[in-house]
């Protein structure tokens, strides 16, 4: 049982979840951290649990890496029952958001460390530290302390450590958290790769969005214990399922409204801080009249000075804010009814007469655009 | 206006430093001077180590120094075992019921009057000498015991302090690496806080070279330290052998505070050190 190297063969089902996650739930005294949280993840992915600090993420990857036993539910990875496994058996290695490399040892021997316990024998483990540190470009580093590395090298000693035993699963705590913005891009792309090379699965907490995005195949939207939506970068961004996703994901325009046309293959929703309808070309599981919230991402509206041809979808408001970001212009547009919506348009031509202050401009958006959520 | 500022600072540095530590020079000076006669400068035979000849062919000062030295030793020994011990209970299992009270307890013998634990004790040994006959009499073994009792306390302090600092991640991520409990202990723990238990054994050694009122309480007729011999020296009138014992007994405890000085200041250093290195990025 104990840390077996991860198979190279493929799984015996292909589609049985490598890692299972059934009915977790963790409580702290009153205080419930994890609630009933069910989750499945293939072999091979990158997944990323993603929200706000107290969420729950953390206590949910500590319970996977089994520093937190679990009040209720249980954990399997590769079909085994891993609940009441110490975190000394686990056939999972986690990287700390510090690092947690250890500041007595080098750089070899940090990376050594996890293979000693397992007593394999010196001359194997001098050969996968060598090949580890190759592989996350730090050769020539063995005999460094942690204290003599740059944030960027003990993040990769880190990794190293973390993978050196082969894991089923590795587990990474803001892994790009103490990072500065450059260090942090390059290595985002670094850490798939690498991923890819090595075909371990990946649970990735963080609270950053963009990191979640660019790292994960699938992102896991927690909020008070409990994971709201699981789906692909695409799906949680254009299709969040409930306010809190829609709001918590990128930046978006959220009005309410009342369902006033409810057919099979569109509707229209009436919402008076828009002061108009919103036509949505597809239906809506909800009765009508219900209260529903409409939320628009800000690249999806077009502005131009001349009023387009449409009857839906079409506002027309006073440029009150404008931001110019190089790549993409953003705009404040104050509406009749005294709603400001924030517009965002690319900027594709260098010489082109932009928009102004105090201009009055025509808002249009396709049918397709709108989100309705119900909750 | 600064020279004059200067000028003060520097008159209360001297005075200060000259209440503290001239009695403890004219002893040194004196512990060289010829004469018999304590307050008599003997200019014409003096300096002499005279003295300190005839305390190194003294048995009774010799017994007693290396009773002392083995008394010191083996209570910083045990001190520090079970204050590490204790120390890793209360600043690593967090949520154990009673743990604040367990915390004071510990460090309660600190500030305990010496009289009181020095009493306390005796009566413990006498009534455990009556109940189950050990220890029978009073000797080494219940100096050491009662010397124990109040040492642990300032080891106990010393290492807590000492594993705050270290991250409790460094020891997760060796069981993650599949560690066992003891074994992360001993190969992550023990090596991150083996400067506090070496201060804590050093001030553990003074502590108990030092002690004279608890020592009393608990000595047998046998079992003669260092301080109680300079004691009941001094009690029967002072000589000059006296100023040389005492000397010798300022030197050690010096050193012992001297290191535990220098251990200090590497730590401050080291902590400023790896506080830029956090954010100095190296290329």
């Amino acid at each position: 049982m104990s840390s077996s190297p991860a198979e190279r063969a493929p799984a015996p089902a292909a589609t049985a979840p490598y890692v299972r996650i059934d009915r977790l739930t963790k409580r702290f005294g009153e205080f419930v951290a994890v609630n009933q949280v069910s989750l499945e993840i293939p072999r091979g992915e990158i997944f990323c649990l993603l929200g706000g600090s107290g969420c729950g993420k953390t206590t949910l990857l500590r319970m996977l890496a089994g520093f937190e036993v679990p009040s209720e539910g249980a954990i399997y990875i590769d079909g085994v029952d891993v609940t009441q496994v110490p975190p000394y058996e686990r056939p999972v290695n986690m990287m700390f958001q510090s690092y947690a490399l250890f500041p007595h040892m080098t750089v070899a021997q940090n990376v050594a460390f996890g293979l000693r316990q397992d007593s394999v024998p010196r001359a194997e483990i001098e050969a996968r530290v060598t090949e580890m540190l190759a592989l996350v470009q730090l050769a020539g580093y063995e005999k460094r302390k942690p204290h003599q590395l740059s944030g960027g090298q003990r993040q990769r000693v880190a990794l190293a450590r973390a993978l050196v035993k082969r894991p089923k699963l590795l587990l990474l705590d803001e892994p790009l958290g103490a990072l500065d913005k450059k260090l942090r891009e390059q290595t985002q792309f670094e850490l798939v790769n690498l991923q890819e090379k090595l075909g371990v699965t990946f649970v990735i907490v963080t609270h950053d969005q963009e990191e979640a995005m660019t790292l994960a195949a699938r992102i896991g939207v927690m909020r008070a214990g409990q994971i709201l939506q699981v789906g692909t970068p695409t799906e949680i961004y254009e299709f969040p399922n409930s306010r809190f996703v829609a709001d918590f994901i990128g930046s978006v325009n959220m009005t309410e409204g009342r369902l006033v046309d409810d057919a099979p293959d569109h509707v229209r929703i009436d919402c008076p801080q828009l002061g108009g309808t919103v036509y949505v070309d597809h239906g809506v599981s909800s009765p009508p009249d219900a209260q529903v919230s409409v939320a628009i991402r800000p690249e999806k509206f077009q502005l131009s000075r001349d009023r387009p041809p449409q009857q839906d979808n079409l506002l027309s408001g006073v440029v009150t804010g404008i931001a110019y970001l190089g790549d993409v212009t953003r705009y404040l547009v104050r509406l009749p009814t005294g709603f400001v919506l924030k517009v965002t348009a690319p900027n594709v031509f260098r010489h082109e007469e932009r928009l102004a202050h105090d201009e009055t401009v025509w808002i249009h958006w396709h049918a397709s655009a709108a989100v309705v959520v119900t909750r | 206006m600064t020279g004059r500022r200067s000028f003060f600072v520097l008159s209360a540095m001297v005075f200060g430093f000259a209440f503290l530590y001239l009695p403890i020079l004219s002893m040194i000076v004196y512990s060289f001077n010829a004469s018999r006669l304590v307050t008599v400068w003997d200019s014409a035979h003096s300096p002499t180590l005279a003295w300190y000849v005839e305390l190194f062919h003294n048995d009774q000062v010799l017994d007693a120094a290396r009773l002392s030295f083995r008394i010191a030793a083996v209570n910083a020994t045990g001190a520090v075992i079970l204050g590490t011990l204790a120390a890793f209970a209360l600043e690593r299992y967090t949520r154990f019921r009673g743990r604040t009270l367990f915390g004071l307890l510990t460090t309660a013998p600190m500030v305990l009057p010496e009289v009181i634990t020095g009493l306390s004790l005796l009566l413990l040994f006498v009534a455990l000498d009556q109940a189950v006959g050990w220890p029978s009499g009073r000797d080494a073994t219940t100096i050491t015991i009662a010397h124990m009792t109040f040492s642990l306390a300032y080891v106990v302090v010393v290492v807590q302090s000492r594993l705050a600092t270290v991250d409790r991640s460094l020891e997760e991520a060796a069981m993650d690496l599949g560690a066992r409990p003891w074994k992360v202990f001993f190969v992550i723990t023990l090596p991150l806080i083996a400067p506090a238990i070496a201060s804590g054994w050093v001030l553990a050694f003074i502590l108990s070279w030092d002690d004279i009122v608890i020592t009393s309480f608990v000595s047998g007729p046998g079992s003669t330290t260092l301080p109680q011999l300079v004691f009941s020296k001094v009690r029967l009138g002072v000589s000059p052998d006296i100023n040389a014992l005492a000397t010798i007994l300022v030197l050690i405890v010096s050193v012992g505070v001297a290191i535990l000085g220098v251990y200090m200041m590497r730590r401050d250093r080291r902590r400023a050190r790896d506080a830029q290195a956090a954010f100095a990025v190296i290329p």
